[in-house]
């Protein structure tokens, strides 16, 4: 009986490192261990031993029991094992495939340029004033110091649509509606807006496109204060290590009146095709705000006083991403506009 | 304005600096120098040569051999100029030299003859045709004879010169002559300027009792000097007068229109000439043109005037159209022995509107617009007198026949120090702004702490106390002022909650896939109303470029989908575009038209595409309601949106809705209509727009928070056969109304036409989900609740159930 066991603990072990899968593994063990199993007989068998070998046989066959079934547990471990890691292996994919496209949209470059200059302004307590693009030729000229018969308003550089509405040609009429509507009070604002002039379009003109003004109005308001609003705004819009330059200039709605130089952001100054070779950029036009404007607003002009600057995002973005055709702008070919995606931050 | 850098050196001292600082230090003054020109253009070995002898080249007709001799070396040259021979003194490239054009000088043969060189047209040395001499225009230029051959032809012609290009402010006009430039370099570099010395003997013979003037539109010509000229002799020019003119931009023509334009553009006053004997009546008289009156202007152009124009005239006819143009019966010309030259002052609106309704412009009538300076007419007739006197041989009669009406007292202006520190945030003293009226040569006197000033009348663009800021700021240096920051009385700042919401909106769209649009506001006839929101009449334009921009839209949708088309025929056949902006209808009562903001997309191709997983999906109608449901969720209005089917003029017929907001159209939504996709060279196509005024201006409910649910819900599914127009929203309002309380969502889960289902019939599924936030569901009562769904679905849509 003993060799019996022993015999049948070997065949037991052969069979087990025989299977290979878990259910051959399992079929060892209801072979062998189960209720059927000559384990199951040796022990039933067990009552035609003498009485004193009983326990011994006993103590045997359970011996045998467990050591079997502890190697087929750790068969069982390592084939569970092998099943795992074939199972992974067959799941492996190629993870250079493409990835499902999210497809985002993106706003267009004129509206990535106003609202940085927005951000900026509205940071420096600054709001934002809106008016229409159709306007009377009071707003768009006369308040704005150019009287009728002036000669920069030739009805040949604008679209009327009676002798006294027009397609506004700058967004000051937003300044000179502001002014009056504040009936007094100090102004800080910024007056983003599509423009319109009768030009021909071609690479550098375009009969629709955006201005972008600033105006501040109160007491003691100086030209110090228009030029240190600007430096900051250079800096913001081309970066901290920019200068900027103020030349005298005409405008009629403001007196002084200056242009604005940035220094180049391509060659830092020393001269380049972006800058012409002067190693500066011509941005704005800005100035402090003529008294007769003032004074047509309702202000005193000798209390009071305001800066003004404008600028035309087309121009901004031209330089800052270096696009070439100012139509590119308009004709919203999805090739240009999706090249404005990615953030700068 | 064309500055001559050698001409400027004759009133002012510049030559310490380059001309790349003086360049500089004008633009940074104010006056804007756009580019510097080098008339020698860098030339080298161009000198002048004397024909000695030409003869006709054996084999060629139209070319000459010439033995030219280029300073004690004869050349052989070819030359091909029409006006060659011998005898001649001429410019020669000599091999080496390098054209303007790029052309490089080379010993050549020639139809078998050897060439040395070139003999040169003042085109080919970079001088622009139009103001090359008539004799010269079509040949060699032709110097005369006191010059000697092998001396540089550069300097004889004046070309070592540079130019500075002047991009003028309309308000600068004192700088459209030498003398103003001078003024300006003067002050800026704190020299005394040199103005012209006038001196000649005139005869006996006084110019009043040769010539009568009578001036009878006194108030379009308050100032008219003229000045008579007696046995004048037309002829070429000296070399100096010739080269300066085609330094400014002027084509010379003899000597007496050639003085006249010196004066031109020396002093900025523009003069004329007439020859006294073509006058015929030994009188000028100023009027205005009677309505209808002709004359032929010096262009031989015949021109009917009208009675706002000013006209001079002998008495009988005119003679010149005032400020603009001169007539042709009155031209100096060969042959001509006494001039009268007039130096006047003519209203500026008088001659700008002249000269636009004749379409002239000219340097004189630029300059007259802009008001000639009252104190220089007179000096400027006398300067041209003197000219024609050295110049011309000419005698000048004793005085001139004049009529002075005009104001020429300068302007005062008074300042305080103060007035301009305030403005500027400076601090500069007294005695430094008084500094810099002296070198402005504006006279300043120093009265209880003020700046009295004297404007000459040479300023007339300093009128008020902030041009003097100005003038003050701009010589002091714009970089000496301060850098600060405006102190107002606080205000928070920010968008409004109106234009916050316009950013929420396209950053959403963004983020739904859309890219942003940005078209013309500008509409032809076919497409201004095309898809309008609604009925309203068109705003035109009174004078448009063309018909194509004549209309302000009244819907975006038609230049979105020209866009769309754009980006399809350049193979990009997914488009996703959004766009929002101004939409013009009808007029206010302030007489603008209503400006509204809306805010339209357009969506064409594939919309999901992820091809080799096989995911890939067309855009239809509900990818585009998707994105319009998602936009009102995003503004809070969600569950106040509903869609209707409609009709719109070039949509879809069966795939086109109403979007409304509670009770209010706000928009539509559909597919384009295939015949109008096809026109438009599109394929299937849908689009929206939406009143974006009328939706973000909708008040929304305060955001509160709603308790998360403490109980489970319980969910059952209902499919149903109804009939094929039965619409999903009549359905589920059925399903809401009998749901009661407890109902909590409803969601169509499926929806099947075709087989299995009878014909006109639709099988539709829904699954509703029971909650009660007080308690925990209990069968019975979602059993109960359950079933007045269903007998509401029997009953209201005749609907079969399906188990
Ligand atoms: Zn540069």
């Amino acid at each position: 009986m003993k060799e019996q066991l022993h015999e049948l603990k070997e065949q037991v072990i052969l069979k087990i490192k025989e299977s290979n899968t878990v259910k051959d593994l399992n079929d060892v063990r209801v072979a062998y261990l189960g209720k059927k199993g000559p384990i199951t007989d040796l022990l039933k068998g067990m009552g035609k031993l003498p009485a004193e070998e009983r326990p011994k046989m006993g103590a045997l066959v359970n011996e045998i029991r467990e050591s079997v079934t502890e190697i087929l547990e750790e068969r069982k471990e390592t084939l569970e094992q092998q099943a795992i890691q074939e199972q992974l292996e067959n799941e492996s994919i190629d993870v250079t495939l493409p990835g499902r496209p999210v497809e985002l949209g993106n706003h267009h470059p004129l509206t990535r340029v106003v609202e940085e200059i927005e951000d900026f302004f509205i940071s420096m307590g600054y709001e934002i004033a809106e008016g229409p693009e159709v306007e009377k030729d009071y707003y768009n000229f006369e308040a704005l110091n150019l009287p009728k018969g002036h000669p920069a308003r030739d009805m040949q550089d604008s679209f009327y649509i009676t002798e006294d509405i027009l397609l506004r040609t700058h967004t000051s009429p937003v300044q000179a509606r502001t002014m009056e509507a504040k009936d007094g009070a100090a102004i800080k604002i910024i007056c983003p807006g599509k423009v319109y002039r009768r030009d021909s379009d071609d690479a550098t003109h375009s009969h629709q496109f955006t201005q972008i003004e600033g105006l501040v109005v109160g007491e003691n308001i100086r030209m110090s204060d228009l030029k240190g609003t600007l430096d900051l705004l250079a800096k913001k819009l081309f970066g901290a290590e920019r200068e900027i330059r103020l030349r005298p200039s005409f405008f009629p709605f403001t007196e002084p009146s200056v242009e604005m130089d940035i220094s180049c952001f391509k060659c830092g100054g020393t001269g380049c095709n972006v800058c012409k070779k002067t190693g500066w950029i011509e941005i704005l036009g800005a100035g402090m705000v003529h008294p007769n404007v003032l004074e047509m607003a309702g202000y005193n002009p000798e209390e009071v006083t305001g800066f003004a600057f404008g600028m035309g995002p087309e121009r901004i973005a031209m330089l800052k991403y270096g696009v070439e055709d100012i139509r590119h702008f308009y004709t919203n070919d999805i090739r240009f506009i999706s090249q404005f995606h990615r953030s700068e931050a | 304005m064309l500055v001559s850098t050698n001409w400027l050196s004759n009133y002012v001292d510049w030559n310490e600096l380059s001309v790349e600082e003086l360049a500089e230090k004008i633009t940074r003054a104010g006056i804007e120098v756009d580019g510097i020109i080098d008339r020698s253009f860098g030339m080298d070995n161009i000198v002048i040569g004397y024909v000695n002898n030409c003869v006709k080249h054996p084999e060629a007709d139209k070319l000459h051999i010439c033995q030219v001799d280029v300073g004690g070396e004869i050349s052989q040259i070819i030359c091909g100029a029409p006006n060659i021979a011998e005898g001649q003194h001429v410019i020669v490239a000599r091999p080496g030299a390098i054209l303007p054009g790029g052309m490089k000088i080379k010993k050549a043969k020639l139809r078998g003859e050897e060439s040395n060189g070139m003999i040169c047209s003042l085109q080919e040395l970079g001088i622009e045709g139009k103001l090359v001499p008539k004799a010269y225009a079509e040949g060699i230029y032709v110097l005369p004879n006191d010059v000697r051959a092998g001396d540089s032809a550069l300097t004889h012609l004046g070309l070592y010169d540079r130019i500075l290009e002047f991009d003028l402010t309309p308000n600068r006009s004192d700088a459209l002559s030498m003398l103003g430039v001078a003024y300006e370099v003067g002050a800026i570099l704190s020299k005394d300027i040199k103005l012209p010395e006038i001196s000649y003997s005139a005869s006996a013979e006084k110019a009043q009792s040769v010539l009568k003037l009578s001036v009878e539109a006194t108030e379009d010509n308050p100032m008219y000097v003229a000045k008579v000229v007696k046995n004048v002799k037309v002829a070429e020019s000296p070399q100096w007068l010739q080269n300066t003119l085609m330094s400014a931009g002027i084509r010379p023509h003899n000597n007496v229109v050639d003085i006249t334009n010196y004066v031109l553009m020396e002093y900025g006053q523009p003069l004329h000439a007439f020859d006294y004997d073509r006058l015929e009546t030994k009188e000028i008289v100023v009027r205005h043109a009677r309505e209808g009156e002709k004359m032929v202007t010096l262009d031989q152009v015949e021109r009917t005037l009208n009675d706002q124009q000013l006209v001079i005239t002998n008495g009988k006819e005119p003679v010149a159209l005032a400020g603009v143009m001169g007539g042709a019966n009155s031209e100096v010309r060969e042959g001509t022995t006494t001039v009268v030259i007039e130096s006047a002052y003519f209203a500026p609106s008088s001659v700008r509107q002249t000269s636009k309704e004749v379409g002239l412009r000219s340097d004189a009538s630029t300059r007259f617009e802009k008001g000639v300076d009252p104190n220089r007419v007179a000096e400027a007739a006398e300067r041209a007198a003197q000219m024609m006197a050295e110049l011309a041989g000419g005698e000048v009669l004793e005085g001139s026949v004049t009529f002075d009406e005009l104001d020429k007292t300068p302007q005062r202006i008074i300042l305080s120090p103060d007035y301009v520190n305030n403005r500027l945030g400076m601090k500069i003293a007294m005695d430094e702004m008084k500094t810099i009226m002296d070198r402005l040569q504006i006279p300043t006197d120093l009265i209880n702490g003020q700046l009295v000033m004297d404007i000459p009348t040479r300023r007339q663009d300093l009128k008020i106390k902030e041009d003097m800021i100005e003038e003050i700021a701009r010589l002091y240096g714009y970089d000496e002022i301060p850098k600060t920051l405006p102190i107002v009385e606080s205000t928070p700042g920010g968008l409004t909650p109106y234009q916050a919401k316009r950013r929420i909106v396209r950053r959403y769209l963004e983020a739904a896939g859309l890219s942003q649009a940005l078209t013309y506001s500008l509409a032809s006839p076919k497409d201004a109303q095309a898809f309008a929101l609604e009925t309203a009449p068109v705003t035109k334009l009174l004078m448009p470029m063309s018909e194509e921009r004549s209309i302000l839209r009244q819907s975006i949708i038609p230049h979105l989908l020209d866009a769309t088309t754009y980006n399809v025929a350049r193979r990009n056949e997914s488009i996703a575009l959004y766009e929002t902006g101004s939409v013009f209808l009808g007029i206010e009562e302030d007489g603008l038209p209503k400006e509204v903001e809306h805010v339209a997309a357009a969506l064409t191709g594939k919309w999901v595409h992820h091809a080799w997983q096989g995911e890939t999906k067309k855009v239809d109608f509900f990818v585009m309601k998707g994105i319009v449901e998602g936009l009102f969720e995003q503004l809070g209005l969600h569950e106040r949106l509903q869609f209707t089917k409609a009709t719109v003029d070039q949509m879809h017929p069966g795939r086109t809705a109403t979007v409304w907001l509670d009770d209010q159209s706000v928009g539509i939504i559909g597919q384009v209509h295939p015949t109008v996709q096809k026109q438009r060279d599109l394929q299937e196509t849908y689009v929206m727009e939406m009143n974006l005024q009328a939706i973000m201006q909708t008040a929304i409910e305060e955001l509160l928070y709603e308790a998360v649910p403490r109980y489970p819900s319980i969910s059952r599914d209902i499919a149903l056969v109804v009939d094929r127009d039965t619409t999903a929203a009549n359905l589920e309002k059925i399903i809401q109304q009998a749901g009661g309380k407890l109902l909590k969502k409803v969601q169509l889960f499926d929806l099947y036409e075709g087989k299995n289902v009878d014909e006109g019939t639709k099988s539709v599924a829904f699954s509703l989900t029971y909650f009660d936030p007080e308690r925990t569901l209990t069968d019975e009562d979602v059993v109960k609740a359950h079933s007045k769904v269903l007998d509401a679905l029997t009953v209201q849509a005749n609907a079969q159930l399906r188990s």
